[in-house]
């Protein structure tokens, strides 16, 4: 039973679906909107999940004094303040949770993605080089991109931005169409394999 | 020299993050702008579009991103949503990413109060929903069925500009302001796609090149990429010293450092595997 109730879940959820996109009328209609939202229910649940393990690994880290477990009691501090708050007074605009998100959690997270500038600028210097004519065809398309992205580029010449829209329009768009075909095609395989029942490593090693 | 080169190739990294920082500080302390100049980008396009659209029309801004990049797509909200008011549409914001949310609320709440705009009557904040591709595809058949009440918990019902609104078909333009997934491809294939909704975007400079596929085929029409578009975007609404027309100016002299620093480490490359050295 452990093996068939979920199967049989995943091949009628599945197909209700399939048919709902093709035959877009009652009753299908209906079971697909349905299932829409319990989805989205499902989703929300989720997150409830995802904080009761966030709060697991960092009280485990403590108690076990694991490795930089003196970061973990800043993580639990920031998740419980922020969830006090946010019951207490709500989220709206200009409420406590609102005024830490802005100028605390936004600055912080913006920090750390604008880091990514330093280390781009580094592993460029040391790993990026014209080695073969492969290399340098890249090479010269990425000096071509980033002078196409910034004004100074226009500045230099007037055609480097055009030039820039042509890699991206052409070249680039024929290589990321291959991969995205191909990932697709990837998708609708194993979809139908996880609807078909042929696919079962999602039920976490039952048989 | 040779020798010099050679020995360049083993710069310490803590040079190159100082010449780094300095290529971002200095521009930005001494207020140096650079003219932004808008090519025939896709920037233009959706700018085009935007401006051809009824008076009136219901757009939908999705804020598909959180604050880490916040630096490129906060910049590109608020144009879009500036240009929006100022032709008289209707905003509707919505988030697929749960942090957006708060973001889109605070770019189309400053706006409203500078251009005189009218939560509720102008613009709302339907906020987040989890779900993804398929809570489009939900909004697709009902919206109020995903978002009965808005981010501050006002019933639809009691929400006069969504009066008449009833699906996506209902809503002339979705424009999705994204940092990954899910956010611009989920709305093309959900609401582009299925229902024929039109979809503008604005996205990180990193995944602009996998949505140029889109562009070709029509599936999007017009396409913000990094912080590049929302400079274009400003230049065209007419914002003058914008927060994205100020930073192309750090932003160009860190390119033109990291160009630097990658001939530099080919001539170090080069001079080393003359020598002998691999």
């Amino acid at each position: 039973m452990r093996l068939v109730i979920p199967l049989a879940i995943t091949f009628t959820a599945g197909m209700i679906m399939i048919l709902n996109f093709f035959i877009p009328h009652q009753p299908f209609a209906f079971l697909g909107e349905h299932l829409q939202e319990w989805y989205m229910i499902v989703a929300s649940g989720a997150i409830f999940l995802g904080t009761a393990n966030l709060l697991h690994v960092h009280v485990r880290k403590m108690k076990l004094r694991l490795r930089n477990w003196q970061y973990s009691p800043v993580t639990i501090i920031g998740l419980v303040v922020m969830l006090i708050l946010g019951l207490i007074y709500g989220v709206e605009e200009g409420k406590p949770f609102d005024y830490l998100f802005m100028n605390m959690v936004a600055p912080m997270g913006a920090t750390m993605f604008s880091l990514l500038a330093f280390f781009v600028a580094s592993a460029a210097f040391r790993a990026f080089r014209a080695s073969n004519w492969r290399a340098t065809l890249l090479l010269s398309s990425a000096f071509l991109v980033m002078l196409g992205q910034v004004p100074i580029g226009a500045m230099i010449w007037n055609k480097i931005p055009l030039a820039k829209v042509w890699l991206m329009a052409i070249p680039n768009t024929a290589g990321q169409r291959a991969v995205m075909i191909g990932a697709a095609m990837g998708v609708v395989a194993t979809s139908l394999r996880m609807i078909f029942g042929i696919e079962r490593s999602y039920l976490g090693g039952a048989d | 020299m040779a020798n010099f080169f050679q020995k360049i190739g083993d710069l310490d990294r803590r040079v190159i993050f100082l010449l780094i920082a300095l290529a971002v500080i200095i521009p930005i302390t001494t207020d140096l702008i650079i003219p932004n100049i808008v090519g025939a980008e896709p920037s233009r396009d959706m700018f085009d579009y935007v401006d051809a659209l009824p008076e009136g029309s219901n757009v939908i801004v999705s804020f598909d991103y959180d604050p880490s990049t916040m630096p490129e797509l906060q910049p590109m909200a608020e144009a879009v949503v500036r240009h929006l008011f100022e032709k008289n549409h209707k905003v509707i914001g919505t988030a697929l990413w749960p942090q957006g949310a708060a973001l889109g609320q605070h770019a189309m709440s400053t706006l409203a109060d500078s251009l005189g705009k009218e939560q509720y009557v102008d613009w709302v904040n339907l906020g987040y929903k989890t779900g993804g591709a398929v809570m489009i595809v939900r909004m697709g058949t009902s919206i109020k069925a995903v978002f009965p009440a808005d981010r501050d918990n006002v019933p639809w019902e009691d929400i006069p500009m969504l009066e008449g609104i009833n699906s996506l078909k209902d809503i002339q333009l979705v424009i999705s302001l994204s940092a990954g997934d899910p956010g611009i491809i989920a709305w093309v294939m959900m609401a582009g796609d299925r229902y024929g909704i039109p979809i503008g975007g604005g996205c990180t400079a990193v995944s602009a090149p996998q949505l140029y596929t889109y562009l070709q085929t029509d599936q999007m029409v017009g396409l913000l990429g990094g912080l590049k578009g929302a400079a274009d975007y400003e230049t065209l609404v007419g914002i003058e010293e914008g927060p994205a027309v100020k930073g192309m100016s750090p932003q160009s002299i860190a390119h033109l450092v990291i160009m630097m620093f990658i001939i530099i480490g080919n001539i170090s490359y080069f001079s080393r595997r003359k020598g002998g050295a691999r």
